[in-house]
């Protein structure tokens, strides 16, 4: 098995796309968010938080029951498994 | 085996490096605005398997997008001009050439110096080209004098509006020609009016403004308008169509717009935003339908009438999605992985598209128009996700107007560092 380990490694770093890259669905967050999700100006950072904040911060926006400046009619356009696999990408993200 | 081993070896078991290894393929884009720089950027960051060559003929791009800043005195044009030195250091072939010519046949594109580009997949973001003579009177020699700043080029359009704006006496009269739908940037003929304003309010507050659109109805009107009521009272006088709005004739010499029934309006400063279709190339290579758009497939953004190339940017017709930076931006992502599917023998990804466009109306006063966008069940049009997207609030809000500036800016060093960092 020890043998393995270091190709496998190797196969691993060889892997940007997997590793690095948003989902499609997360990549218009960018545009504001930044690269990552690090933030931008005075948009928030989303790099590194916790997933299930994340979640839980979307699902609010979306139910209208957290004061929202855009969110609120963007998470409005996307499904729950979009943002569950977008909180999943940013929650991998340095910060 | 300790714990991150194991994960390392879970991880390794679901990347498909092995498969993205085998492949190699020529991605080809033309035209390095929103769309094709996008693209260029999008498919090295996610795709390093494809060799991504980028034509466009310019050597640093000036957007279009905060251009209205630019005349308004809040920006310089230094401030929105790129260079393409980022995508080089990414690993992008840039060719600084016109394309000339697309045959979809043998895959092959056609360059102004002679050169000829293979492809395997082509992402086509050639941008818009006016409509010279659909407005009598209005040719390129016209444009300086009146100009339209509406395709920046290497931003003399929009330098040469911001001087004549500067050089303008107090009390003058600024006036606009506003195309009918659809053009670039629905928003931005009314933004352009907000920051002139901005501007004469300042250093000529005595001065007019002449909007004269040959629409009824417009982008965030409401919003606008109220802006318009609250920092620029009696400064501002838009007339639409049917009022006689549609300007049919201009005059450089005389300085004068002609509308519809027979109306002269002298001016002291003219800006015409003309009416557009895709650009040349696209028609030439027989994408473009009776429109003078391009019709796409609403989940791969292929042409309808060439499979293997994809056109986004405001060159296409993107169902109820406006001709937008953000919009281009978000296709053009669809496209390459659409590309990179097709390359594998993969289906398509699932689409969503997304647009936010930001107008800045004043000093911290911000407004913005969201969409989120699919295709429908059948993969046959584009529709907006219902019960989603809209335009800001109306009323007294200056918080949501001071943050949505903030926003915007926010927004164009993001997009900005996604298309060119």
């Amino acid at each position: 098995m020890r043998l393995f380990i270091p190709a496998i490694a190797a196969l691993v770093l060889a892997a940007p796309a997997w590793a690095q890259n948003a989902p499609l669905a997360a990549q218009a967050c960018l545009s504001c968010h930044g690269a990552n999700g690090a933030g931008q100006g005075g948009v928030p950072n989303l790099a590194g938080r916790d997933r299930a904040e994340l979640v839980a911060l979307m699902a609010a926006f979306r139910a209208n029951e957290r004061p929202a400046t855009i969110m609120g009619r963007i998470t409005r356009g996307y499904s729950e498994a979009e943002i569950a696999a977008s909180a999943e990408y940013f929650s991998r993200q340095g910060r | 085996m300790n714990t991150s081993r194991r994960a390392l070896l879970g991880a390794a078991i679901t990347a498909p490096a092995l498969v993205q290894a085998q492949t190699q393929a020529r991605l080809l884009i033309i035209g390095g605005g929103f769309g094709g720089a996008t693209a260029a950027n999008f498919a090295r960051r996610t795709y390093p398997w494809l060799q991504v060559t980028l034509v466009e003929p310019k050597t640093s791009f000036v957007t279009c997008p905060y251009g209205n800043l630019v005349l308004g005195g809040f920006r310089q044009i230094g401030d929105i001009t790129h260079s393409y030195d980022g995508l080089r250091a990414r690993g992008v072939t840039v060719v600084h050439d016109w394309a000339t010519g697309i045959d979809a046949n043998a895959r092959n594109v056609r360059l102004q110096g002679g050169q000829s580009l293979g492809y395997d997949r082509l992402i086509l973001s050639p941008g818009i080209a006016l409509r010279w003579g659909a407005i009598e009177g209005y040719d390129e020699a016209a444009a300086e004098t009146m100009p339209h700043a509406w395709v920046p080029g290497d931003g003399a359009q929009t330098l040469l509006l911001r001087r004549q704006l500067e050089a303008m006496p107090d009390g003058g009269v600024v006036g606009l020609a506003i195309p009918g739908n659809p053009f670039r940037c629905p928003p931005g003929p009314y933004e352009r009016i907000s920051m002139i304003a901005a501007y004469l309010k300042r250093h000529k507050p005595r001065s007019k403004i002449l909007a004269l659109d040959a629409k009824e109805a417009f982008s965030k009107q409401g919003l606008f308008q109220d802006a318009w009521a609250a920092l620029y009272p009696g400064m501002i006088e838009w007339v639409p169509a049917n009022r006689d709005g549609r300007v049919v004739r201009v005059d450089p010499r005389a300085m004068e717009f002609e509308t519809e029934f027979g109306t002269r309006h002298k001016l002291d400063v003219a800006n015409v935003i003309p009416a557009q279709t895709a650009a040349r190339i696209a028609a030439s290579a027989g994408l473009t339908d009776n429109s003078g758009w391009v019709p796409v497939n609403p989940v791969t953004f292929e042409a309808r009438a060439a499979a293997n190339i994809h056109v986004v940017g405001d060159a296409n017709i993107p169902g109820p999605m406006p001709k937008s930076g953000f919009v281009a931006n978000t296709t053009a992502k669809q496209a390459v992985a659409s590309a990179a599917a097709a390359l594998r023998g993969e289906a398509a990804p699932e689409a969503v598209y997304f647009n936010t466009c930001y107008s800045h109306v004043g000093d911290d006063y911000g407004i913005s128009v969201v969409g989120v966008f699919r295709p429908n069940a059948e993969a046959t049009a584009i529709v907006e996700v219902p019960n989603s997207g809209g335009v800001s609030p109306r009323g007294n809000l200056p918080e949501q107007r001071r943050l949505e500036a903030t926003y915007a800016d926010s927004w164009y060093a993001s997009i900005t560092r996604d298309m060119f960092g």
